[in-house]
């Protein structure tokens, strides 16, 4: 990759000064019809799968064996799986699963990931570069084997899962939050505060953290969807959340078996999968764009 | 020192890094490291000829360096289940693989590249809103989902492709669509957005005021400053494209390091999974090397940067 080294005299005129009130961001978020159908896709997905228990029929664990691998009909929209199960019920209840562990990732590698990425930026030099070399060869696992790897360490289930898609994420917060602390850091107010003496820690929480929060909301509107679809891989590969807990990926991964003769198995859980990810994608693009419309893919 | 060889000298640290965590992999899961490279099955004696094969009475940094040794002569133990050498269960599985991903580099690269320099020069057009929309189903697409609706499509319901294994280059079809989707349409998007700034250019409406054709315009003028963070994307999705391959191989029972990964986690079988690891994150660290090289041609700048 190439390093850029950061112009220390020019930085001022580089760095967004404008302030943007949250309200207005809303609001340009909210003329945004793309972002919107991202977000209301979104939140029929979080309610569904929220009253999962009063809107679904099925218990989602129900064998019914008299009504193994059925077409999709009126009591069954979705079909049944191998064991009789309503697959409406499994995707609807699987939505829970799905949507946790990609936030709860999420909030794990940010949480791990802008600490660390702040204070490699502020105080550069030996930090900088050992955090920097350590996300180096976090980053040379490609991918998913990031996430495979640990999760062949520590084994599968739905902590680890989030454990592992969470740990997988953090480079990429390290390195954003670093680029964007490095050119904070030689703005005048930061020296200023520097100059009547505030601690470091105070200068990185009150002056320049505020700084992260467009790009930390813009990266984890994507990264959601991003730990959603590998939480997803490791579950379809059966290294994911254990059966017969409904979770998308594993459904996917249990219907491979039954694709002769059963379509609609393999076809629901991942068609949520890919709805959920392309909402939060819609969504991350239009947050984008709110924040700085100059940025916008034209 | 020239640029490549400095990038070079860079890449070092990095693979040191990741022999030290492949290394630390076995060392740090609870219970007998040796017991685990052996497989629960083997005897009291082979355990210890591997304690002692690998120095693992001794500390670790000479542990270490009798890994690093090791790896270099090309040995990386043998596989606990079948009690082959990991570089010969690899090593068969390689080709395989290696088809896979290049027939989808060379599909997404193409046909991303291509496209994207299309919709650039239509833009607002019904060929721009429709490549626009695929690009975005391209992207929230997990791939063994697209494997296995392409499979239902044109395996079970036409029956005019096979469904999966490695039986000639017709199966190859299915697999290499699955698997370049994503980055295709991420190249898609960036070639778009780059050349739409680039035809911005001023001296590109000098280009086209002096009377050039619009093909010596396009890809004379604008492709190539339009590059570089094409290259950069394209870099960076083979990371998306080994990992991806994995989940491929799954998909369609191709018979690749991707499937040997997922049953050597399955079966615990560590040596295997250590060689597997090592050698994905060989691939991309060099992969990622020769973009940063092919930076220096694109852009002649970088190199004095």
């Amino acid at each position: 990759m190439v390093t850029s080294t950061p112009a220390l005299s020019t930085v001022e005129h580089r760095v967004e000064r404008e302030f943007h009130h949250p309200l207005a961001i809303i609001a340009r978020l909210s003329r945004n019809k793309i972002a919107v159908a991202g977000f209301v896709i979104l939140v029929v997905m979080t309610l569904s799968a929220a009253l999962a228990g009063v809107i679904m029929p099925y218990n989602p664990n129900a064998a019914d064996f008299n009504a193994v691998l059925h077409t999709p009909t009126f009591a069954h929209p979705f079909g049944t799986d191998q064991l009789g199960r309503d697959l409406l019920s499994r995707v609807v209840y699987g939505g829970r699963i799905s949507l946790l562990i990609g936030v709860v990732a999420v909030g794990i590698a940010a949480g791990v990931g802008v600490p660390v990425g702040l204070v490699s930026g502020f105080y550069g030099g030996t930090v900088d570069l050992l955090i920097q070399r350590v996300m180096d060869v976090m980053l040379a696992f490609p991918g998913f084997l990031l996430a495979l790897t640990l999760i062949s360490l520590l084994g599968v289930g739905l902590t680890n899962v989030i454990v592992s898609v969470g740990i997988s994420s953090v480079p990429v917060y390290v390195r954003l939050i670093r680029g964007v602390t490095l050119s904070t850091r030689e703005l005048t107010y930061v020296e200023s505060a520097r100059a009547v003496g505030m601690p470091d820690w105070r200068i990185m929480l009150r002056h320049v953290l505020p700084n992260t929060a467009a790009p930390i909301i813009v990266q984890s509107s994507l990264q959601v969807g991003l730990a959603i679809l590998t939480a997803a891989g490791l579950g379809f590969l059966g290294l994911g959340v254990r059966p017969p807990t409904p979770e998308w990926g594993t459904m996917l991964g249990e219907a491979v078996n039954y694709l002769l003769s059963s379509w609609y198995i393999a076809t629901f859980p991942g068609l949520a999968i890919f709805l959920a990810i392309m909402a939060f994608n819609l969504l991350g693009d239009g947050i984008r764009d709110a924040f700085d419309p100059r940025m916008k893919v034209l | 020192m020239t640029f490549a060889a400095r990038r070079l000298l860079a890449a070092i640290p990095t693979l040191f890094g990741v022999t030290l965590i492949v290394f630390f992999m076995v060392r740090m899961l609870p219970g007998d490291p040796a017991r685990l490279l052996a497989g629960l099955n083997a005897s009291e004696d082979e355990v210890n000829h591997i304690r002692v094969q690998l120095g693992l009475t001794r500390p670790l940094p000479v542990q270490y360096e009798v890994f690093i040794a090791n790896l270099v002569r090309g040995n990386l133990g043998t596989s606990t289940v079948t009690q082959a050498p990991v570089t010969y269960e690899v090593g068969v599985r390689l080709p395989a693989t290696a088809l896979l991903a290049t027939t989808a580099s060379v599909l997404s690269i193409a046909l991303g590249v291509g496209s994207g320099i299309l919709v650039s020069t239509r833009q607002y057009t019904g060929t721009d809103y429709l490549i626009t929309v695929l690009a975005l189903a391209g992207v929230s697409i997990p791939v063994f989902w697209l494997g296995l609706m392409l499979m239902i499509t044109f395996a079970v319901a036409l029956h005019v492709l096979p469904a999966g294994g490695d039986a000639g280059p017709r199966s190859l079809i299915l697999p290499s669509i699955a698997l370049a989707a994503f980055s295709l349409a991420i190249i898609e998007r960036q070639t778009r957005s780059s050349m739409l700034e680039t035809l911005r250019q001023d001296y590109v409406r000098t280009a086209r005021a002096k009377g050039l054709a619009e093909r010596v315009v396009i890809y004379r003028h604008a492709l190539r400053n339009s590059l570089i963070p094409v290259v950069t994307v394209i870099g960076l999705q083979s990371a998306t494209l080994l990992g991806g391959a994995i989940l491929t191989e799954r998909t369609f029972s191709w018979p690749g390091i991707g499937t040997l990964l997922v049953n050597a986690i399955q079966s615990r079988d560590y040596p295997i999974i250590q060689g597997v690891v090592l050698l994905f994150s060989l691939t991309f660290v060099i992969v990622n090397l020769i973009v940063d090289i092919l930076y220096g041609y694109i852009d002649p700048r970088i190199k004095y940067g």
